[in-house]
This record gives C-alpha cells, structure tokens and sequence, in this order.
C-alpha cells in the first residue's frame, strides 16, 4: 500500500446538464490505485460508479458534463490535458475493457485488425510487427489457433471469447492502469470464472494497476485488494476489501452485503427463506423470515412428461431442414401448489424455452403437460386462452415488458377485461388491491411505467401476472436485472404472495445464489436436458453430476477470505444443441440418491 | 455466394411476371384506341379494321398477353405502333442516355447528401446541423421542374455558362456530353441527397452511439479514424439499401427532368408512348424498368452482404 500510486483521484465530481442546469451524478470521489493493485468500484445502478470510470478516460460527451477535480496518473492530471494530448493516454497508458463483449467490437472489421489498430496508434508498428505481436496476445488471452482466427470476425466468437478478445485489445499497448467497467456482467457464470482468472494471471504478469467496476459483491470478494463502496453519486465507504465486508460502517455499506445472496448459505434448512432487510439510512437490520410450509401435499398442479421442443435449422436454396436446435430434450418435472421449483443453468441450456413451451408461447414437438386439469398440448386457441388464466409470466426485463403508451392501472386492468372477468370498476378495484398485495399504493394507477424504477416496474409486472388469480407463475429471470438490494425485496415479495396466494413459482435463474434461497427443489438444465433434480437441499449440499458441481464450483462467493483463488477452469466453451437431421437422442438413465433427489447417470 | 443470388434471381421472376400482368391489363383498361391514334384522319372501318389484324388485337386478352410476354422471352418486344420501328431499337437508343443521366445524379446525391449527413450527425444539435436539416428539407420540397427551370434561366440564359437543353452521347462528344447533362443530373441529383443526407444522419447517429465506438474511443483513436472508418462503413449499409429504392425515384424525376432540358431519354419516351396510345413502347419500357429497378436491388443486396461479414459467412 506504501508504493506510489499510479492513479490518484481527487475530489472528482462529474455533473450532467440537465434542464438548463447542471445536475452532479459523481461527488468528491477520491481514490488511489497501485501497480498491482486492484480496486473496485461497488455500487448499484445510478451509483455514479461507471461515469466515474468514464470520467477517469474522459470519454463523456463534451457538451453535456462536467468534470472536476484531479485525476492524475503517474504525475499529470488527465483533466488538464489538451483532447489531442488524452488520445495519446487512451488505449496506451490507460486502457478500458466494458460490460457488453457482444457489442463491444466493431462488427465490420477483423478482430485482429481491431487489436493491431491499438498498436499502430500507439506504438508506431508497422503492420507486419503489429500482426506478429497480435496474435502473441491472443495466445496470452488463450484464443486457441490465434495465428487463424486473426482474420475472423467478432461474430465468430462467443461471448466469452469477445471478452477475450477486449482483454487483448486492452492490454496490447501494455497500460499502466486497466480500468474493467464490468467486464464479466454479461457472460455466464463458469465463463466468468474463467476471465477472472485470466485478468487475475495478466495482472501479475504485467504488474498493471486494476480498476474493477462491478455491482456483483462475490465478485469483489475474490478479485479486490481495496473496495470503494458507491452510492447515489458519494464515496460512502473505502478500505481493504475483508475491512469492508466484515467491519463496514456504512448503513448503506451493511444493507449491499445483507442482500447478497451466499451460495451455501442455506444449509441446514429446507423451507426457503426471505432476505435481511437492512434500512440504507439508519443501518438496523430485520432479521429474515423462512417461509412457512406452503407446499400442498396433493396432486402436482403442473406436470410435465417428455417435453421435446426443436427449431429447425434451414439452409441452402430451397431452405431445406439440416438440423435442429434440440432447446428442451425429454424435459420432466412435476410442480404442487405452494411450491417453487428453479430450472437453473446457463444460456442456451433451455431453460426459459421450457418454459415458454409449457404456455404454449412457443409450441413443443412433442411431450404431455397436464396443468390445472388443462391437457396444454391439445387445447384448441379458445381453451388455450382460459387456460392461460391459471398460468403467468413475470418476464426479465422490466423496461420493457410494459407496454410505455398504457398507464399502470390499464396495464394491471387489461387481462382481468379481456378475459371478461368483470366489468371496468371491477377490474380498477382488483388493480388497485393487487398494487398494495406487491408493496405500492393504489393512487399510482394513472401513472405511466416510464415514471418508475426497475424495481418498481417489476413489481407492476407481478401485480399484472396475478390480475387473473393465476396458480402457477413462471418468473423467468425475472430478478436478474434488478440490483442487489431490490432483488432482495422482490425475492421476498414472491415468498410472501406464495404464501398468501398459494402460488406456485417456476422459477428460471442462472443466478444459483438466489436459487438456492428462494426454492423448495431445484433442476439443473444443461442442454436442454435436466441434468439433475431434487430437492433445494440435497441438490445444493450433495450434488451429483459433474455439471452441477462445475456450476456451484464457478459461483463468486462474498467472501474476502477467498481471495487470489484460481478455479483452473478449463477453458471450454458452451456447447451448442444443434444436431443434425435424423440425430437420434440418447436415452437417458437416472440414478435416485435419496429421496426425489434425481441424477442422469447416462 | 451463388446460392444466394440463385435465390434472389428465382424471387425476381415470379416478381417481373406480376408487373408483366399488371402493366399489359392496366393498357387494356385504359381509354383510347391506338388504332385511332395511329390512323390519324383516316376512319374507314376496313382500314382500321385490317390495322386490328396486322397488330393482333383482335386476338383474346390471354391470346395476346401470351404472345406478347412469348416475345418478351425471346428479345422481342414488338412494333412501336407510331414509328413502326422494333421496341427493342427504340430502347437502345434511349436506354444509354437515361443511364448516363441516373449515374450522374447519383454522384451528386452522393457527393452532397452524404458528407453532409456525416456532419449533421457529428455535429447532432449544432447550427451546422440545423443549417444541413434546412438544405435538406429545402432540396425536398422544392419541386425539380421548378428548380430545373430556374437553373436554366441562371446558367444558360443569363450566364451563358451551360447549354440550356439538348443532347450528346458521351461516346461522340463527352465533353459536350457532361455539359448538357450537368444541370439535369443536379436537378435530380439534389432531390436524392437530401432523402440521402437525412438517412445518413440518422444511420450515423445510431452508429456513434454504438458501444464499439465508445471501445474505438477508448483505444484513443483520432476522430477521423473514429467517424470515417469505424463509424461511417457501419452506417453505410442501411444507405445502400436505400440507394436502390431512390433508384425508383429517380427514375420518376427523370421523366419531369427529361422533358425541361429535352433530353430523348427514358423519360420521354415513355410520356411521348402514353400519348400516343403505343401499348408496346409502354409495355416495353416499363418492363425494362422493373427489370433495372430488381437489378438495382439485387446488387444493393449484394454489396449488402458483402459489406457486412456477418451475411457474408451465411453465404
């Protein structure tokens, strides 16, 4: 901590024009950074943490902030630099990688020509050698067969490998300071694991200084020398990443860490159970509260056989089949009211097509779904409507699974109309009791959805879900985009309306800490195949196949103590589900190893 | 690659079948006789009657059709009914003309609507931006005939700089050549930039505030590199697509445009046939229209997906 910082941030403060004036986003924000030192910026959205990254390169638009205060770097104040001079320190002496690998890259042009660009700029190589050194990073960032996939486009690569990629770029010029504005957000778990690992190895190689940007506290945990803790625009809390999580000082400090789910945090119990809520402001916490046994013990309300669901994969000139996307593959499970059983697993694995198909959203190949005594898969498109009355979706995305042009009364209001449940003063009293039932007041009725926060939106979506008194509710991510701590009051307003309302939750999530806290059983998905299923506990505490135990092994913990880990994980990819036409499935065996608790064994 | 084309070709044929059917009906639902208008003075029904015959259109409508959209296969696009010469001649002559005034205002549209839709998106909410807008609505609400006529009145009349009207082939005379077609292909050109500069802009806008830009800026690139190479080759795709539509519209400007500076181009022919009632001039003309118009498209899509390696390895 004693050697001189390569960064040094003083009393930063970024201000944006908005109406006539200018509105501050980022306040006297200070910090130093060493070589070989990583510091991290926590904070949820609006925290001001990625403008300050931003600030830092002076990449916000000229007209529209404001940056004062000092921002030094190795002795010269990056704010008094003329636009020509910053160029010269952008890419070279401070370089950045961002959240979005897939958008990251300039679709056009080769990823290769995208890193060597950075060479030519800055180092004053000539093609050739700029080539040379560029595939030598791409073998640094481990892109087998670099030397090929030079010439290759950035939609050639996965998520993973773009991210790789932006490393590479980052680090050609061999900067001082690495700034990673939430570099891993984006990409599955056992990916995550694999760049942080990647950035961990580079940074003690190259001895760089590491500014890491993240709202994920596991990830801080395992990656931050120091934390910054950020909120609202205010430094509230900085100091060595283990003083932060288990002496914060903070209110704000202690509610962030309180919402973090724990992945093995809940052994020992079987019921889920609610989050701490921890008030920002005065700090005092409200111990949580484990569900109550909601789990009817009767006929499952849901039941799934054999769910098959293929796209087919067209080509050539008449677009002839040649294969098939294989999203769900023999896919079944059963679910009783009262309980909440989570698909986990990670993009492309079938989960949220799953679930698709069991409304009949999409339509399955083949398979037999039993919900609410509807036989789905034959009902013709007047029964298919009523039955969609027992069956509801909260989707992911908050901003825009609300439809901006209807008002949140008419968005609450319009299933109850359509499925002519009552009439129009019928449907404004449910919309105004569903509101309070989700934690909002009934007067916000004539308000539009740009008017709210994500969390807020979220909370509209439920209360529009439940407008048809439905049993089953399938929540697919639906918590995944909200920050920490609203994902925290979501979660416990989902356990409170199953008590009270008797729901049962199809809960889809990669995120396996929330799962864990929020579900009665669990199954993993992994190509389209459940892999492994039982209940919470047993998956969790005993897991069998190696794909789950590979999932639970790549989640960040929050917990400093197990910083510098290095998972060794190898560096595969996703695998695809594509077969070709006329691949025949093969026909799974499970092995039962304790009650419920389901593994495939071949 | 060839796939792809062998598509797209076997889309454009039951296209060009539609249009086939649709022009030679709308001909015979028209008013007017051609053998009236041909005749002239003369009326005697035997004479009328005989030219029926010579020309076929006493046949069926399918019959004719038939036998028309048979020749139409085998390069014959049959008789004017005016001039009595081959369609086909009448096409060569005047087809080269209409190109060379169709690539000379698409330079101009070019070279004005797109730099200035880089500008205006570069320098979004500024004077120059306003100013760009205003040229732009300015270049499309000003009608061409207007602004060819008053050309005409600046340039040749009073200036003498440019001949007022007439023609050269470019092959005979090319300096006299872009000197009679200079101010035509500006008239028509400058409509075409402003639709040209607006897409441009707002093509360019979505671009800059793309995330690669943003990682484009941060590896501290020069602006120039920044707009011009990295943001303006995204952007031009949209603009290509849009290139071949006003490749229809230009062909519609020209027919105007044609007849200020009397230019013998498409465009006149084409007003000159519907006078005269000369079904196969029209039919002919058209057809060899849509056929340039799918033409245009097609390469439009080509370069689409040559342009943007994603499409290309679909290929």
């Amino acid at each position: 901590m004693t050697a001189e910082p390569i960064l040094s941030v003083r009393n930063l403060t970024t201000a944006f024009r908005a109406d006539g004036g200018w509105k501050p986003v980022v306040r006297n924000v200070s910090f130093d950074v060493s070589a070989g030192e990583t510091l991290a910026i926590v904070g949820e959205s609006g925290s001001g943490k990625s403008v300050t990254s931003l600030s830092i390169m002076r990449l916000l638009a000229e007209g529209s902030s404001r940056i004062e205060g000092e921002v030094i770097l190795n002795g010269r104040n990056l704010l008094a630099l003329s636009e020509k001079e910053m160029r010269a320190v952008r890419g070279n002496e401070v370089s950045m990688i961002f959240q979005e690998p897939m958008t990251s890259l300039n679709p056009i042009f080769t990823i290769g020509r995208q890193i060597s660009e950075v060479l030519t700029r800055h180092k004053g190589m000539t093609a050739t050698q700029a080539r040379a050194e560029t595939i030598r990073m791409l073998e640094r960032v481990r892109i087998p067969n670099a030397n090929t996939r030079f010439d290759e486009y950035p939609h050639q690569f996965s998520g993973g490998m773009r991210q790789r990629v932006m490393i590479a770029m980052a680090l050609a010029s061999r900067p001082k300071l690495l700034i990673a504005d939430e570099p891993t957000t984006a990409l599955d778990v056992t990916i995550q694991g694999q760049i942080l690992d990647l950035i961990k190895e580079l940074q003690d190689e190259e001895g760089m200084a590491v500014l890491f940007i993240t709202h994920d506290m596991g990830v801080v945990a395992e990656i931050a020398d120091r934390t910054v803790v950020m909120f609202r625009g205010d430094a509230v809390e900085t100091g060595p990443t283990s003083e932060i999580f288990h002496h914060g000082e903070h209110p704000y400090t202690r509610a962030l860490l309180s919402a973090v789910p724990k992945l093995g945090s809940m052994e020992g119990r079987t019921a889920p159970l609610r989050f701490p809520v921890v008030d920002t402001k005065t700090g005092i916490s409200v111990a949580p509260v484990e569900s109550k046994g909601t789990v009817s013990t009767q006929q499952p309300i849901l039941e799934v056989k054999n769910l098959v669901t293929r796209f087919p994969v067209r080509s050539g000139l008449f677009s002839r089949q040649t294969g098939a996307i294989h999203a769900v593959e023999n896919v079944s499970f059963d679910l009783r009211q009262g309980e909440t059983l989570s698909l986990v697993g990670e993009s492309g694995c079938g989960k949220s097509t799953t679930g698709r198909s069991i409304m009949r959203l999409i339509e399955p190949t083949s398979g037999e779904i039993q919900l609410d005594g509807y036989n789905v898969r034959g009902l013709g498109s007047m029964e298919l409507q009523r039955m969609r009355k027992s069956i509801q979706m909260i989707f992911q995305d908050p901003f825009s699974s609300l439809n901006p042009r209807m008002n949140v009364g008419q968005a609450i209001a319009e299933p109850f109309l359509k499925h002519r449940l009552g009439n129009r003063a019928e449907a404004r009293e449910k919309a105004a009791y569903l509101l309070d039932r989700v934690g909002l007041s009934g007067d916000i009725m004539g308000r539009f959805p740009h008017e709210f926060s994500g969390g807020q939106r979220q909370r509209i979506a439920i209360a529009r879900a439940l407008s048809l008194d439905p049993k089953v509710i399938v929540a697919d991510e639906s918590v995944s985009a909200l920050d920490v701590s609203i994902k925290a009051q979501v979660c416990n307003l989902l356990l409170d309306l199953q008590e009270s309302l008797d729901l049962a939750f199809l809960f889809i999530s990669h995120d396996m800490a929330v799962v864990e806290r929020v579900s009665h059983r669990v199954a993993v998905m992994y190509l389209g195949e459940i892999v492994e299923i039982g209940p919470r506990a047993a998956v969790f505490e005993n897991p069998q196949h190696p794909y789950t135990k590979k999932l639970m092994a790549a989640v960040p913990v929050p917990d400093p103590a197990r910083r510098g880990i290095r998972r060794g994980i190898s560096n595969d990819e996703l695998k695809s589900p594509v077969r070709p036409v006329g691949f025949k499935p093969p026909v799974r065996q499970y092995r039962e190893v304790s009650d419920g608790h389901l593994v495939q064994v071949a | 690659m060839p796939v792809y084309i062998g598509k797209r070709l076997l889309v454009a044929i039951p296209t060009l079948l539609i249009i086939s059917i649709f022009v030679f009906s709308l001909q015979k639902l028209l008013p007017g006789d051609p053998i009236l208008a041909m005749a002239g003075e003369e009326r005697d029904p035997a004479v009328l009657e005989l030219l029926r015959e010579k020309y076929r259109l006493n046949d069926p409508i399918p019959v004719q059709y038939v036998t028309w959209i048979g020749g139409v296969l085998t390069g014959d696009l049959g008789i004017s009914l005016r001039t009595n010469q081959p369609v086909t001649e009448l096409i060569a002559q005047k087809l080269p003309v209409t190109i060379q005034l169709a690539i000379m205002s698409m330079i101009f549209a070019f070279v004005i609507g797109v730099p200035m839709g880089i500008l205006a998106a570069v320098k979004k909410n500024t004077v120059l931006d306003y100013v760009a807008s205003l040229v732009a609505l300015s270049g499309l609400s000003v009608p061409n005939f207007w602004l060819g006529i008053m050309l005409i009145l600046l340039v040749s009349v009073n200036l003498g700089w440019l001949p007022a009207s007439g023609f050269e082939s470019i092959f005979v005379d090319p300096v006299r050549s872009l000197q009679t077609m200079i101010m035509p292909s500006f008239v028509l050109g400058t409509a075409l930039a402003a639709t040209l500069m607006r897409h441009t802009r707002s093509a360019m806008l979505g671009v800059l505030s793309a995330d690669y830009i943003r990682t484009a800026r941060a590896k501290g690139l020069s602006p120039r590199d920044v707009i011009l190479s990295h943001s303006f080759r995204n952007a031009l795709l949209p603009v290509i697509t849009l290139t071949a539509l006003l490749f229809g519209e230009l062909l519609a400007g020209a027919v105007l445009t044609e007849q200020i500076f009397t230019i013998p181009g498409f465009g006149k022919l084409i007003v000159d046939a519907v006078f005269n009632r000369d079904y196969a001039v029209v039919q002919g003309v058209v057809m060899c229209t849509a056929v340039g118009f799918i033409l245009m498209n097609l390469i439009a899509d080509i370069l689409y997906v040559l342009l943007n390696p994603r499409l290309r390895a679909s290929l």
